[in-house]
């Protein structure tokens, strides 16, 4: 899979908190997640994302809680894939069990600005910098995680364990 | 080679002799914990699989977060799960009226014992390594699928031994030892790993420290958090856990990928500033600070001992009048133990409000929201931006004797400084 987006970019320890606010966890509904997603940390992400677009941030992203409301809600804005230095480990499982992939770029992540664009192939774990002409190599997942990944989340994977 | 705790936690539960970190594995679960926010989107996805539950009295189900019921959505949440429980007969719903948060609640009725592995859809599920299990956060789709199945992959973390030697001072509690770690190693100092603690000091923690410092391995960004199993632990187990259970101990020859010493008479009450758990410092420092509001209680400091603190500073004394203070309880054995002993009591009489158990403010859900440029002490467990309310509002994270004497001086104050 082949993605293309421009970036939005933020700092180390993005937490739960900021992507989705406490606040509107009265609702697990994606759409409404979406609307105010990331709106503790950057009011105007919400109102002006694209489909496509790519989050690129620091060290720690998805630190915090468990509440798998915040892949949910980055996923439902239209954003296909996050990029950081390092995720927090809850954040990781829960954006591989709902079907959001990431990529681990390490400290490589401090060359990729704000409204960038980017273009990452999935499968091959390639990272290109379209924008400043740079190009990255990452390591792709573990296998198991990937059987997890292809069948479209963990879910639809046990549902193929049993047939 | 031999194996840490954790590792053998893991192995015990996935059928194998031993295991390495990094290693993939499937694990059994002896309890799948949930609550009103992530319970719902679990069930939803326990009912795309499409089987039954795989045990029903090893599911706990608590609404704590947003009940008694907030608003009309959260009650609708709560519906949703207190209906399931009812369908699937799942024995440890506790209704509003008998719950409790869930982390204070749990280890009181014995639901988490010496070398279980649990999981729970919610970050401070590694509550329980305090006694000697293996306990972790995931998310809901991992609590729906374990619903169906009873078990869930891990990758080993490796893990770092945190000794602890001597003895706390007066008035440094188990917060103030956890707070320091996490200032000595930062927000991400323990990603992806277990915090194993040990050493002579360990002896002179209470449960209740033990539970407050593995509560907050989360906040080092660990896996999970476990304490060793002696005699406090056994003394505390026993009368609540009558299935059987079998203790861990780390081999000697356990491999960890380092290994930190905190020297335990040497620390002092800290505070973590805004807007990050890893902000810590010496209460001394900070006593400038004025704030709005004082928050006592959470799955941090919302047991018994915690209010017994926060009590005796309180005592015969009146919270400043440029403060609210909310005080909750973590359980409803918490607040009739409280009442017995005349805390709750002291605290109305000082100017507190006493709140029945409840979430409530911690992840600013309700009960004590702060407002735009507002500043509150709590003892609760996150300080990020806009935690307790308002993205301009600020939360400094301490244990119940810093908090409660904050609430009385009507900025961040040390026990020490309330006058006798
Ligand atoms: S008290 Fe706070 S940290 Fe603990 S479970 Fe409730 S919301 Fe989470």
């Amino acid at each position: 899979m082949i993605l293309e987006g421009k970036v939005w970019r933020y700092g180390d320890n993005v937490d739960t908190d900021v992507i989705i606010p406490a606040r509107y966890l009265n609702s697990a509904e994606p759409k409404e997640l979406a609307e105010h997603c990331m709106e503790d940390i950057d009011p105007t992400f919400a109102g002006k994302v694209n489909a496509g677009d790519i989050i690129v941030a620091g060290r720690n992203f998805g630190c915090g809680s468990s509440r798998e409301h915040a892949p949910v809600a980055i996923k439902a804005s239209g954003v296909p894939c996050v990029i950081a230095d390092s995720f927090a480990r809850i954040f990781f499982r829960n954006a591989i069990n709902i079907g959001l992939p990431l990529i681990e770029l390490g400290a490589a992540v401090t060359e990729i600005d704000n409204g960038d664009n980017v273009k990452i192939d999935l499968s091959k774990g390639l990272v290109e910098n379209i924008t400043k002409n740079k190009y990255y190599k990452v390591q792709p997942l573990p296998g198991f995680i990937q059987e997890i990944a292809n069948a479209g989340g963990l879910i639809s994977y046990i549902k193929g364990d049993q047939v | 080679m031999g194996m840490t705790m954790t590792e053998k936690i893991f192995a015990r539960h996935a059928g194998l002799e031993n295991v390495v970190p990094g290693q993939l594995i499937k694990c059994k679960v002896d309890l799948v914990l949930g609550n009103d926010i992530t319970a719902p989107p679990a069930i939803k996805e326990f009912e795309c699989i499409g089987r039954p539950v795989f045990d029903k009295d090893k599911i706990a189900l608590v609404p704590d977060h947003f009940a008694p019921n907030k608003d009309i959505k959260s009650a609708e949440m709560a519906k949703r799960m207190r209906e399931f429980a009812k369908k699937h007969n799942i024995t440890n719903y506790f209704e509003v009226g008998r719950m409790g948060i869930e982390h204070v609640l749990l280890p009181e009725v014995g639901l988490v014992a010496p070398g279980e592995l649990i999981i729970g859809a919610d970050s401070h599920t590694c509550t329980y390594g305090a006694v000697g299990a293996f306990a972790t956060g995931v998310g809901s789709t991992d609590m729906g699928a374990a619903m169906a199945t009873g078990d869930t992959w891990f990758k080993v973390p490796s893990s770092i031994k945190v000794i602890l030697n001597g003895k706390m001072p007066r008035w440094v509690g188990g917060k103030d030892i956890i707070l320091t770690l996490i200032g000595m190693i930062g927000v991400d100092g323990a990603r992806y790993q277990a915090l194993e603690f040990a050493g002579d000091g360990v002896a002179n923690l209470t449960m209740t420290d033990r539970l407050t410092i593995a509560n907050m391995a989360i906040e080092a960004g660990a896996k999970n958090g476990i304490f060793p199993v002696d005699d406090v632990t056994l003394e505390y187990i026993s009368p609540k856990v009558k299935r059987s259970y079998s203790p861990v101990r780390a081999d000697d020859d356990a491999v960890y990928d380092r290994v930190i010493t905190i020297e335990l008479d040497k620390l002092t009450p800290v505070v973590a500033l805004p807007h990050l758990p890893e902000n810590v410092r010496p209460v001394n420092e900070v006593s400038e600070t004025v704030i709005d509001q004082v928050v006592i209680g959470s799955c941090t400091n919302g047991r018994i001992e915690d209010l017994a603190q926060a009590a005796e500073i309180i005592s015969g004394r009146s919270i400043h009048p440029g403060i609210r203070t909310i005080i909750i309880p973590g359980s409803q054995s918490v607040y009739m133990e409280a009442m017995a002993k005349g805390y709750i009591e002291t605290f109305i009489k000082a100017g507190a409000v006493v709140s029945t158990p409840t979430c409530g403010p911690c992840l600013g859900g309700y009960m004590g929201i702060l407002a735009a440029g507002e500043r509150a002490v709590a003892t609760t467990n996150r300080n990020f931006r806009g935690r307790m309310g308002h993205v301009d509002s600020e939360v400094y994270l301490a244990g119940p004797a810093v908090a409660a004497a904050s609430a009385i001086m009507g900025r961040i104050a040390g026990p020490w400084e309330v006058s006798k």
